[in-house]
């Protein structure tokens, strides 16, 4: 196998259309579909009383009005729950538009379909929705208290309550392991809101055919196969009539994995009823209050460890706050639980968390999933033993390693895909020397110390992680190689900017010795590829990745088969280059693919000049057999599915230095540096991109993002004004180092990269603040004002 | 429910004529048609996005008469008879990337492509009035738009990259 | 998120948009450059029923630097203003508050005289227009024109003297006398926006390069630009041997600013002090360096 393209920082294949225009992104398509708009509740917490739509009649080109009431069986029900898991006692979805009670603010109550979106907008501000208010349950503490309900079935608001416990060594639980060792700690840490906030937000396009009875919906999704089957069962459409795609994406970062949205069922049905092509494009207010958001968590910990910072006991309590529903589960507080544990060997182990409902917009994972509130646990941990016992921060942390012949490591805890949690491969103390050596930690005291002489104050922090990555059940990858040599790819995962189709081509073209050019990739295409799980959990470049790659190499396999024939060698000596099937040593002996590709299919009729040499008598077949030979299929092509036993860990360091103005409060960062390990690189210049993405996002979520609530209910920054996403003036310049530390589980050793830049971010910055200030950081955001009110409680 | 369709009072409509990208079009908008949503809908040119519609993420950046404006807080109305360049203007006549596309593209600085318009069209006249920036005032020049995949860092990298590549072209 | 439908009105001379405005009355509203009212009627959190677009009325695109100051006519946008090398020469303060209001991108559309209008009191140029103590010039049909000083134009926030009716044909700034510093300071969350706390200062000097006057308006502070006059507090002693962090400590006695979601009240006060002091003690500062220029006249 060539490794020319696999490896290389090739130059993108999404981008000529989206740096000229040519993008096509939902919006972008049917110009002359009808438009939906939709009454949200203004309200948190309400039952509804009334609708009263007369005065919105009469508005110019209004095409339909609906409400629960109009709904029709199966789409009227709740929305599915789509991870349900046995610790979800109370998981509960909410009706794709309101039925009696709104529960956040934001929620549909009214769907409108009118000539387009201004006129849909005009209907939507006349109808009339009476409201008898309920008390609205805002606040994790609050709702955990129960004193009020989000659910009225849902006894003190607990959706889902789930212990694991890892005992040590010996059989020491964690709390008696705590008791039992030299030193403890115990403290409260606290972790605000943030969300995605893609920059495209949703979007549903529908196309009913009533000549053939079938639909096609263009969704901003990160997976339509899945959508296409929830829409098919929802509006009672036999599959095959249903096709879903996902085109170009403007950015996921997990909240598009939710599906099917109410939405995703309304558009398309209303396509069907009307006859007429119908879309909806969610505006930024509605992407605020009606989307998905993440993150927020309490967490009570206590700690024991040794006098070297060994960990002997950690006992983990979380309060997760999970909205108003529970479309996809328990994923978030699970991940946060299972992946606290980060590259460390802890004695014993115990989490255990709530569940808690608010009337407040759901919560499913963004960017990270959970990770960011478990790794700033286990990092604030670190540093307060660190500081407890007078140690160096780094320090504690390599005594506390998962060494690198202690793989595969088993932390005996069930991960979110249901199986255990077993590392695959990893090697942290050699990450910790090179971020310390990046970051230039053992020469930051005297750093620090003339900063100080100047008046200024820096400080510096550290953060690991292991982040398992490449989810199953599985993904695949059908691979065709035309009579023309071109090679066409398709996956059903979706794509939002990850360059899929960039790093597939790259595979499929190193497995298949092709020419770069000569490949095309789909992705999210259910017409292309129909089984599909979807993007997310940074699994795309592992499952799919490896799945073309196993499709190529049976297509490889057949194309040897063929030429062998054709060359009249043994498939051994052959190798494929450049597109050529050659005999190795014997440049003379070559036959090209695309003439490979026409032996492939025995063909009664010749389409073109190159198709003569397929045809019955052509003289190429051998007459002792069928032309197409028993268990073979015609067609230069192959499918196949790449299925793991389990996930892949990924891991990393961070450091960061900060400077704090004595005056002002302001936080600067001034240098970031990430060591990253994400097994085989397929094209550093992506993987480099994902983590400047993920490193700008954890910055936004660290020092600037947050979703404020007010005790009604209301979120009082739904807007770019007030949710502040960092600018080119907020992100710093990251400095990266990789190291490759292959994962033994998949072909191509690869580990999943999407989310890890976000990881870590937080816990980091807490650290640098807390050193440049010597105050405790325990909870974040933190912003200039919260930085100016810690520092008045310290000297007060 | 659904409407019978009659017609209601419609509002009043403005005949205007934009030149886009050098082709003059002209177009029939209420007053208060948003000029993002002119140039999306009515002249089918959907390479300027929409992504906040309240003049903070810059997505819909436009060239107005060479400058760069928001063109969700524009009504279109408001610029008849003026000048439009969107990003489907900025290659060359025979379609050649100008350097600042290629430089985005070199660099990798772009992901999902959302933003990305916003961008080229910001950054296409920030070399023209300054062929060669400084780092900050090339962070000032972006730092009205927002970009969620990229970090930003290859984006800075590219505007140094297209000024470079635009001075060896001079 | 889209506007309601309104009746455009496109005037192309100052006398036809006062008759607009006036047929108009409570229900009419300007649009200039629209970077504060689109967004409004886009999230319709406004939705008036005509709306008077001005961007035609070339004889308002006006930068004049004459009669001791800059007069901005209501077309000049915030770049215009910005990039003009009279204006920096005339009133350098404009031009230091104008690089700090949002990004490029929305100065090149946006006015000055706009966002006087709009009042907003985390804005920069209402407070710079406040510590200059310069004025706003309205109109209406038939009724001529009034000049109301900036101490009386900004009422409350996002409301100012405007009367239904009245256009805001232009504002003046007058210009620094002589042995004279000024200085804008601000900190926002993210760069380029609304500023968390900010001020604007002025700072004059007697003929001993003492301080004879210092006064600073506040961004933020409250539901107008707050203007402090320092004078007293900073004691007339030259510049560099000034106490400001009395300076500072007497600014937070002397304001009462709001908390938000991105700033507590008592950080606000605190920041506004840190500010106004800093803003003071650099405009000293170049007033000082102006007393030294061979010039030394009014610039």
């Amino acid at each position: 196998m060539t490794t020319k393209l696999f490896g290389e920082r090739v130059q993108r294949r999404e981008d000529l259309r989206l740096i000229t225009g040519q993008g096509r992104y939902v919006d972008d398509l049917g110009r002359d579909a009808l438009a939906a708009a939709f009454v949200r509740s203004p309200h948190a917490h309400a039952r509804i009383r009334d609708i009263d739509v007369s005065a919105a009649v009469d508005v110019d080109g209004l095409v339909a009005i609906y409400t629960w009431e109009d709904l029709p069986e199966r789409v009227r029900d709740p929305l599915p729950l789509l991870i349900p898991h046995p610790a979800l006692t109370h998981g509960r979805t909410a009706y794709p538009l309101a039925r009696d009670i709104v529960r956040h603010v934001g929620e549909p109550v009214v769907m409108v379909v009118a000539r387009d979106r201004y006129l849909a907008e005009d209907a939507a501000a006349l109808i009339e929705v009476d409201y008898e208010f309920l008390k609205p349950v805002v606040g994790i503490e609050e709702a955990a208290q129960g004193a009020h309900l989000v659910h009225e079935d849902v006894p003190g608001n607990l959706g889902a309550h789930l212990v694991q416990e890892v005992p040590s060594a010996s059989g020491a639980g964690a709390r008696e392991a705590i008791e039992a060792a030299p030193h403890t700690l115990a403290f409260r840490l606290d972790f605000e809101r943030s969300a995605s906030m893609p920059l495209e937000g949703r979007g549903v396009y529908a196309r009913w055919d009533p000549d053939d009875r079938s639909l096609r919906v263009y969704s901003s999704t990160q997976t339509s196969t899945s959508v296409r089957m929830a829409v098919a069962a929802k509006l009672g459409l036999p599959l095959p009539s249903v096709e879903v795609i996902a085109p170009d994406v403007g950015g996921g970062f997990g909240v598009k994995i939710v599906h099917p949205w109410p939405e995703e069922v309304l558009v398309p049905w209303a396509a069907m009823l009307l006859g007429r092509e119908v879309k909806w494009t969610e505006d930024r207010r509605e992407h605020f209050i009606s989307s998905a958001h993440e993150r927020g968590q309490v967490q009570h910990v206590r700690v024991g460890f040794d006098g070297e910072g060994r960990i002997l006991g950690l006992d983990v309590t979380i309060l997760h706050d999970h909205g108003a529903y529970t479309p996809y589960g328990i994923i978030v507080p699970i991940i946060t639980a299972t992946q606290l544990l980060g590259p460390y060997r802890i004695g014993a182990y115990r989490v255990e968390f709530s569940s808690i409902y608010t009337n407040t917009v759901q919560v499913t994972p963004y960017r990270g999933a959970g990770r960011p509130q478990g790794v700033f646990c286990m990092e604030r941990t670190m540093d307060r033993i660190a500081a407890h016992l007078g140690l160096d921060r780094a320090d504690v942390r390599a005594a506390n390693f998962i060494q690198p012949g202690d793989f595969p490591y088993d932390q005996g805890l069930i991960f979110q895909d249901g199986r255990p949690l077993i590392y695959d491969s990893g090697d942290y103390p050699e990450s910790l020397r090179m971020i310390k050596e990046l970051i230039g930690w053992d020469g930051f005291a005297a750093l620090k110390a003339e900063a100080a002489a100047e008046g200024r104050t820096i400080g510096i922090g550290l953060g690991c992680y292991v982040e398992g990555t490449g989810v199953g059940p599985y993904e695949g990858g059908h691979v065709q190689v035309t009579s023309d040599g071109r090679v066409h790819v398709s996956t059903g995962l979706t794509s939002q900017g990850q360059g899929h189709e960039t790093v597939f081509a790259q595979i499929a073209a190193t497995e298949l010795g092709v020419p770069l050019d000569r490949v095309s990739v789909v992705t999210g295409d259910t017409r292309r590829f129909g089984y599909a799980v979807g993007t997310f959990a940074s699994r795309a470049a592992v499952m799919s990745g490896n799945a073309i790659a196993l499709a190529c190499r049976k297509v490889r396999d057949k194309a040897l088969r063929i030429a062998a024939e054709a060359l009249e060698a043994d498939p051994r000596d052959l190798e494929i280059e450049d597109g050529m099937v050659r005999v190795a040593g014997n440049p003379g002996a070559s036959i090209a693919l695309a003439t490979v590709a026409v032996l492939s299919n025995p063909l009664r009729y010749a389409f073109d000049e190159e198709a003569k040499r397929a045809t019955q008598f052509s003289g190429a077949a051998s007459m002792d057999r069928p032309p197409v030979a028993e268990g073979e299929e015609p067609g230069l092509e192959g499918r196949d599915y790449y299925s793991p036993v389990r996930s892949t860990f990924a891991s990393g360091m961070h450091a960061a230095i900060v400077e704090t103005d004595p005056d002002t409060a302001e936080i600067k960062i001034l240098r970031y540096a990430v060591v990253h390990d994400c097994g085989r690189l397929i094209n550093p210049m992506i993987v480099e991109g994902q983590i400047h993405g993920g490193v700008a996002q954890g910055v936004g979520g660290a020092l600037y993002e947050r979703m404020v609530y007010d005790a009604h209910g209301q979120l009082l920054n739904a807007s770019f004004m007030d949710f502040l996403m960092p600018y080119a003036t907020e992100v710093p310049f990251i400095e990266t180092a990789h190291l490759e530390t292959p994962s033994p589980l998949n072909p191509l050793g690869i580990k999943g990269a999407g989310e890890a830049g976000v990881i870590p971010v937080s816990a980091v910055i807490a650290a640098a603040i807390e050193d440049a200030e010597g105050i405790t950081i325990d909870r974040m955001p933190i912003s200039p004002s919260e930085l100016h009110e810690l520092r008045g409680r310290a000297t007060s | 429910m659904k409407t019978d369709g009659r017609p209601a009072v419609s509002e009043a409509l403005h005949e205007i004529t934009l030149t886009v990208n050098g082709v003059v079009r002209e177009a029939k908008v209420p007053g208060r048609r948003l000029l993002s949503d002119c140039l999306r809908h009515e002249l089918g040119l959907t390479g300027t996005h929409v992504g906040c519609e309240h003049g903070v993420c810059g997505c819909c950046t436009v060239l107005l008469d060479g400058d760069p404006v928001r063109s969700c807080l524009t009504f279109a109305v408001s610029v008849d008879g003026h000048e439009i360049t969107t990003v489907e203007g900025l290659s060359g006549p025979g379609g050649e990337l100008s350097p600042v596309q290629r430089a985005f593209s070199e660099c990798h600085a772009l992901q999902c492509g959302f933003c990305t318009p916003g961008f080229l069209c910001t950054v296409t006249a920030l070399l023209r009035d300054n062929p060669a920036p400084t780092e900050d005032e090339v962070v000032e020049g972006i730092s009205g738009n927002l970009c969620r995949c990229t970090g930003y860092q290859n984006i800075v990298k590219a505007v140094h990259r297209a000024a470079e590549l635009m001075g060896d072209e001079a | 998120m889209k506007p309601s439908a309104f009746d455009y009105h496109a005037p192309r001379t100052l006398g036809e948009t006062l008759e607009v405005l006036a047929g108009a009355g409570p229900h009419g509203k300007v649009l200039a450059g629209g970077q504060s009212l689109i967004p409004l009627l886009n999230m319709r959190l406004a939705a008036p029923s005509h709306l008077v677009d001005i961007n035609r009325v070339t004889s308002l695109d006006t930068i004049a630097v004459r009669d001791g100051g800059v007069r901005v006519g209501a077309l000049a946008r915030h770049a215009a203003v910005e990039r003009s090398a009279a204006v920096a020469r005339a009133q350098p303060l404009l031009g230091a508050a104008l690089r700090l209001v949002a990004h490029p991108v929305i100065r090149n559309r946006g006015t000055v005289v706009g966002s006087l209008v709009h009042a907003d009191p985390s804005a920069e140029l209402p407070a710079v227009l406040t510590v200059l103590d310069g004025s706003v010039r309205l109109a209406r049909h038939g009724g001529g024109e009034r000049d109301v000083p900036a101490g009386e134009f900004f009422t409350g926030p996002l409301e100012s003297a405007t009367e239904p009716g009245e256009l805001a044909v232009s504002a003046f700034f007058p210009a620094l006398p002589a042995r004279a510093g000024s200085a804008f300071c601000e900190v926002a969350r993210r760069h380029g926006d609304y500023a968390m706390a900010g001020a604007a200062a002025v700072v004059v000097l007697d003929e001993d390069l003492r301080i004879a006057s210092a006064r600073v308006a506040c961004v933020s502070a409250g539901p107008v630009p707050v203007l402090l006059d320092m004078s007293e507090v900073c004691a007339h002693r030259p510049a560099a041997s000034d106490d400001w962090d009395a300076v500072a400590r007497a600014v937070r006695d002397l304001i009462d600013p709001e908390g938000d979601i991105h700033a507590t009240a008592g950080y606000r006060r605190h920041l506004t002090g840190v500010l106004a002091a800093r803003a003071l003690r650099i405009a000293a500062q170049e007033a000082t360096e102006d007393r030294d220029d061979a010039t030394g006249g009014p610039r």
